[in-house]
């Protein structure tokens, strides 16, 4: 197993990711942050942080559990649930999705499906700390902390200190 | 889990699980759009043998809010009527592609007939005087979204308990969820086989004023619940919810009722209207739980047997 990502790396990926948006957007008056579950929600919540560190905005942040979107629901192990919840209406605002990892691009299709029935934003970004390329479907990120080439036999694990105790990116080949 | 069919064997951290899943339901049912695909292009029988208007309305927007197509069946319009017996009835709606089966019958246990002949996932929706597990679910849900927890609450059951499946799926799961339950009927409404339940009985309804749920039953006439105590004025004197009685209840407590209700009779029709009546509620959330236990049949889990 190689570690390819320290915890500083990941906190200054972030920071710097949190400069695009505001660079991007012209601020943060209407961004909305989304977090995919799982680690997509705690990365939401250090993006709005540091946001909030550099602009004084407290950019609202929204959970997103894409479970009942999903295209391979007969092979998934689980039926469990994080919480889906939006504090502000999506509609109008320039919605930005975080997640941990973008792999095949499956998850990020069934969250821009989600986002649809929660309302019309004016605008959807998408933020990921890590890119491992591997696409299935036609979608690209438009925030990446690191771009990671990797095989398809290899897997990419994302641990944060919020939901697993400890912090990195660990490269490590299927077995 | 590969069925629902009773609440009687179902673990404190599985109840508590559904009633997660069930909370996540209620979100998508307060969205601008309240549909999801999770069950697209799966297919849910109805089969009512005996008559249902709630339950089955439930569980038709249930499974139309996850995406699923339903087919519906009533006996009366049916086969049956031409004398197709039970079994081949559900391999009849197995074979036209049904991925999972909603039953109420009149006679205990025919689900889990149901179940061992099609092997099909069903969910028990009224099995005659025995269970009525999503009724259970959804009662638990309402209580839990009002205290936050069912666990050290008291709880009354109050009414008809003899023929009652609610009452025999809400015993078990309120007291697995650690709530502590009295039953309160007349002694002719209570069940003959109490033995080893996890109840206290109590023989007023003014016995139980101080709990934090009073939860009443109807009189089932069509299943001989009338004719076994002298007249409703007298039952409404000893076990009705009036609204002297409504006025006595904890600050905090709710009245609770799974419906159809008999307004005058077993709730006085200015309490069934109070916002701590929270019998709409149940309703709303019957569909909720109805979605999570859908979900959890047919949204993965189940393809791993």
């Amino acid at each position: 197993m190689t570690k390819v990502m320290e915890p500083e790396e990941i906190d200054r990926a972030l920071r710097r990711i949190a400069h695009e948006i505001l660079e991007r957007n012209k601020g943060a008056e209407d961004v909305l942050l989304v977090g995919i579950h799982t680690r997509g929600v705690p990365l939401a919540e250090r993006l709005h942080l540091i946001i909030d560190e550099y602009e004084n905005v407290k950019v609202p942040v929204g959970t997103l559990d894409i479970g009942l979107y999903r295209d391979d629901l007969d092979r998934r192990p689980t039926t469990e649930l994080g919480a889906t919840a939006m504090p502000e209406d999506p509609s109008g605002r320039t919605v930005v999705l975080v997640d941990d990892v973008l792999y095949t691009g499956r998850t990020i299709r069934a969250a821009l499906d989600a986002m649809a029935d929660l309302g019309r934003p004016q605008a959807i970004q998408l933020a990921v700390l890590a890119d491992r390329g591997h696409r299935q479907l036609p979608i690209r990120p438009d925030y990446v902390g690191k771009n990671l080439p990797t095989s398809s036999s290899e897997r990419v694990m994302v641990r944060l200190q919020e939901t697993d105790g400890k912090e990195g990116i660990w490269i490590e080949e299927r077995v | 889990m590969k069925h629902f069919l009773s609440t009687d064997d179902i673990s404190r951290a599985d109840l508590e699980s559904l009633l997660d899943l069930s909370d996540e339901f209620v979100e998508v049912l307060a969205r601008p759009i309240p549909k999801v695909p999770a069950l697209r292009g799966k297919t849910v029988a109805m089969l009512f043998f005996e008559a249902s208007t709630r339950t089955r309305l439930s569980f038709e927007r249930a499974a139309k809010a996850l995406s699923a197509d339903t087919m519906s069946f009533s006996p009366s319009t049916s086969s049956l009527s031409k004398g197709e017996s039970l079994k081949d009835t559900a391999l009849t709606i197995k074979a036209m592609g049904a991925d999972a089966l909603v039953v109420r019958h009149q006679f205990t246990g025919a689900q889990w007939r149901i179940a061992d002949w099609t092997g099909l996932p069903v969910l028990n929706a009224g099995d005659g005087a025995h269970q009525h597990p999503t009724q259970a679910l959804l009662d638990a849900l309402t209580i839990r979204q009002h205290f936050g927890k069912l666990d050290g609450l008291r709880i009354a059951i109050v009414g008809d308990i003899r023929h009652s499946r609610v009452a025999r799926s809400d015993i078990s799961t309120f007291s697995t969820l650690g709530a502590e339950v009295t039953l309160v009927a007349p002694s002719t409404l209570l069940p003959v086989d109490m033995e080893g339940w996890p109840v206290k009985v109590a023989g007023s309804i003014d016995d139980v004023l101080d709990v934090d749920v009073v939860y009443l039953l109807r009189i089932q006439a069509e299943r001989g619940g009338a004719s076994v105590f002298p007249s409703l004025p007298e039952y409404v004197t000893r076990f009705g919810m009036t609204r002297e009685r409504f006025a006595r209840l904890a600050e905090n407590a709710i009245v609770m009722h799974p419906g159809p209700m008999n307004r005058g009779v077993e709730i006085a029709p200015e309490v069934a209207d109070h916002p701590r009546a929270r019998i709409l509620e149940q309703v709303a959330n019957g569909v909720a739980v109805r979605m999570a236990v859908l979900f959890r049949l047919l949204g993965g889990e189940a393809s791993d047997e």
